[in-house]
């Protein structure tokens, strides 16, 4: 058993909470058609997302799924200019360019946000080449979905990956779908981690929606990867809550099974333990809760005053 | 059934009814992609037809894009004739081995032995916020392939002919749709038999004073150009090259021998793309001694698609392009 401090516990139930309310705000703006494109909730996987970062040292590195608010709250982007990238502002994460599929923070480790299914497989594998090669000691967090399991790119990564013993841990958040494509329709495996023994690789399957399950996992699997053995594969069973996008009519899915899920709830299930473990009082969880939704509220205000990109920088950033 | 009948309906429920009425006619037309069944396709094109068809026709497949294209040109070198829809044209990049390196050449290198009667349906273009990985028009790749058919309806009457006759050749067909056309409407006719040779390009509009070629979300920006510009007495003739590969120059020169003035435009990033074919063909045929102005090329600008709204319209041509380049061709600005 890992040791949580009491401040861990806090910043972990307020980055649930943020990606809970980011989320929830976002979508409330996509249906007042205030946001162009799409965006991807990830409500009811923020166990997921937000503790696998949490896990993660400074220094260590991450590539994010196109549901990748969560993730990126976890690894600890600010709200504000997530917000903004999101509306395609000039004070947003991309200039504006990018939008909530490709929230990227380079220089701090979040090597992107991927609008390509299957896309960051590769790119960690570089991201930890480049660990190996020059000893940083540091580690990869590569995030995807069940339907990316099935692409190529995942299969010839975790080879690679396994053969090079690259110090990364892939992390899949198995939602039960790939858009309206159920996990038991679209791979003959039982478990997704399953998969890691065609390449003789650690595999682990666990609740994706218990904070702690993911938070030691991933604790484990980095110090694994850390110490040269090589690369893991986890998988994180959760749901969301939401369409797959706002155009999602779910057809696929009964609504039962949502009302099912949504009991088991995560951010519940973490309010749960910190009641059940007298961790903290009412009172101050309800000033967590607050917190956080005063953080995304002032993200939301700040995205909408924020101005957009100048025409003139369409042409900017296009080479080094 | 034989009908002269004709009925209002978008691009998107034309493209379906070409795929329907095809199905129905040959079953060995099978139709492959992801989220195609239940779901209905992510732009509704596929919707209803797993009812009709059967998940044996219908085939939702995972997010493979490589194993879709693979396994087409496989059914399709055996006997059947898969149609594809890769959910995004971006993500063409993940079947390029097996349409490019095999689909397209076996023929060929077999010594003419096989033949590959594919579609492959990919939805391109801007304007929807999709960012960078979204929203590419990647024809001019696919122009450059030869063994490939590229193909791009712009109008539902367009879609419904095109489809079909994609359906119906024996080679592996591009068919590019513009995800900003999904809801326009048009008359499409309902007869059965109705197709749209592949490899023709059609007058759109006549005119005699400036020659426009142009396909896609950027050929309905030419005419509302063109509209603007006959209310000033200029007659734009507006050509629409259906097959952009491989093309069928011949009323393009026409019309620039009657014109002596050529634009040509898509969204696709300007450097390399098809206009500059386009151009390159008219200047080396007997068009060159009729032209009275530098030809107008335009195209996208030379970035990725950018999210912001204001940028994503900057970064490709819009009516005002047109009027002006018109202005411009005959000294009127
Ligand atoms: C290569 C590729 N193919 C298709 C898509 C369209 N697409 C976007 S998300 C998605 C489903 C992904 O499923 P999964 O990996 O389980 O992630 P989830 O959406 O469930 O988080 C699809 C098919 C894409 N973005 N990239
Ligand atoms: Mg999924």
């Amino acid at each position: 058993m890992i040791e949580l401090s009491e401040e861990l516990l806090l910043r972990m139930y307020y980055k649930m909470n943020q990606a809970r309310f980011f989320e929830e705000k976002l979508g409330e703006l996509e249906e007042k058609g205030q946001v162009h494109g799409t965006v991807h909730l990830a409500m009811g996987q923020e166990a997921a997302g937000v503790m696998a970062c949490l896990a993660l040292e400074e220094g260590d590195l991450v590539s994010l799924s196109h549901r990748g608010h969560a993730q990126a709250i976890g690894f600890g982007l600010d709200v504000n200019l997530m917000m903004a990238e999101c509306l395609g502002k000039e004070t947003g994460y991309c200039k504006g360019k990018g939008g909530s599929m490709h929230i990227a923070d380079v220089e701090n480790g979040n090597l992107g946000a991927n609008g390509v299914v299957g896309g960051g497989f590769g790119l960690s594998c570089g991201a930890a080449l480049t660990q190996k090669y020059q000893k940083t000691g540091k580690v990869v967090l590569c995030f995807a979905g069940d339907g990316a399991t099935d692409t190529g790119s995942f299969h010839e990564s975790l080879n690679l990956a396994s053969i090079w013993k690259l110090p990364v841990v892939f992390f899949i958040e198995n939602n039960q779908y790939g858009m309206s494509n159920p996990v038991e329709n679209h791979m003959n495996v039982e478990n997704i981690s399953d998969r890691s023994e065609a390449y003789n690789i650690p595999g682990l399957t666990i609740d994706g929606n218990d904070f702690l399950d993911v938070y030691n996992t991933v604790t484990k699997a980095l110090r694994y990867a850390r110490a040269g053995k090589g690369p893991v594969l986890i998988e994180a069973i959760t749901y969301r809550f939401s369409g797959h996008s706002k155009s999602d009519k779910q057809l696929y899915r009964e609504e039962q099974e949502v009302k099912e899920w949504r009991k088991k709830d995560p951010l519940l299930k973490m309010k749960e333990y910190l009641r059940e473990n007298r961790i903290f009082t009412e009172k101050q969880i309800q000033k967590m809760e607050n917190e956080a939704i005063i953080s995304i509220e002032q993200a939301v205000e700040f995205a909408k005053k924020s101005p957009s990109p100048q025409l003139d920088t369409i042409l900017a950033d296009v080479y080094a | 059934m034989k009908t002269n009948d004709m009925t209002k309906m978008t691009y998107r429920d034309a493209i379906r009814l070409g795929i329907t009425e095809e199905m129905r006619l040959d079953r060995d037309v099978i139709f492959l992609g992801e989220d195609i069944g239940v779901y209905g396709g992510a732009f509704g094109v596929s919707k209803g037809l797993l009812e009709e068809f059967g998940e044996e026709r219908i085939l939702d497949t995972p997010i493979s894009e490589g194993a879709i294209v693979g396994t087409a040109v496989g059914a399709a070198t055996t006997g059947l004739r898969p149609v594809c829809e890769i959910m995004f044209m971006d993500f063409i990049t993940l079947g390029l081995d097996a349409l490019v390196n095999q689909g397209a050449k076996m023929r060929y290198m077999f010594g003419g032995q096989s033949q590959v009667p594919m579609v492959l349906r990919l939805p391109a273009g801007s304007g929807a916020g999709g960012a960078a990985q979204h929203s590419q028009s990647l024809e001019a790749w696919l122009c450059h392939v030869p063994g490939l058919k590229v193909v791009t309806p712009s109008t539902p009457a367009q879609a419904k002919g095109l489809i079909k006759a994609a359906i119906r050749d024996n080679n592996p067909v591009c068919f590019i749709e513009h995800k900003m056309l999904y809801d326009s409407v048009g008359l499409v006719p309902l007869d059965e038999e109705y197709t749209l040779e592949i490899g023709k390009t059609i007058v759109e509009r006549p005119g005699k004073d400036v020659t426009i070629v142009a396909y896609g979300t950027t050929l309905a920006k030419a005419i509302e150009a063109a509209d603007f510009l006959e209310e000033e007495g200029i007659r734009v003739e507006i050509l629409n090259p259906l097959t952009l590969y491989p093309m069928d120059m011949k009323p393009i020169i026409e019309s620039v021998i009657k014109t002596g003035c050529l634009i040509v435009a898509h969204e696709a990033t300007k450097t390399g793309g098809v206009g500059g074919e386009i151009v390159a063909r008219v200047v080396e045929s007997e068009a060159f001694d009729y032209l009275t102005a530098p030809i107008v090329r335009l195209g996208g600008l030379d970035v990725p698609i950018p999210f912001n709204q204001e940028l994503e319209s900057a970064a490709v041509p819009q009516r005002n392009d047109f009027v002006h380049s018109v202005y411009r061709l005959l000294n009127r600005e």
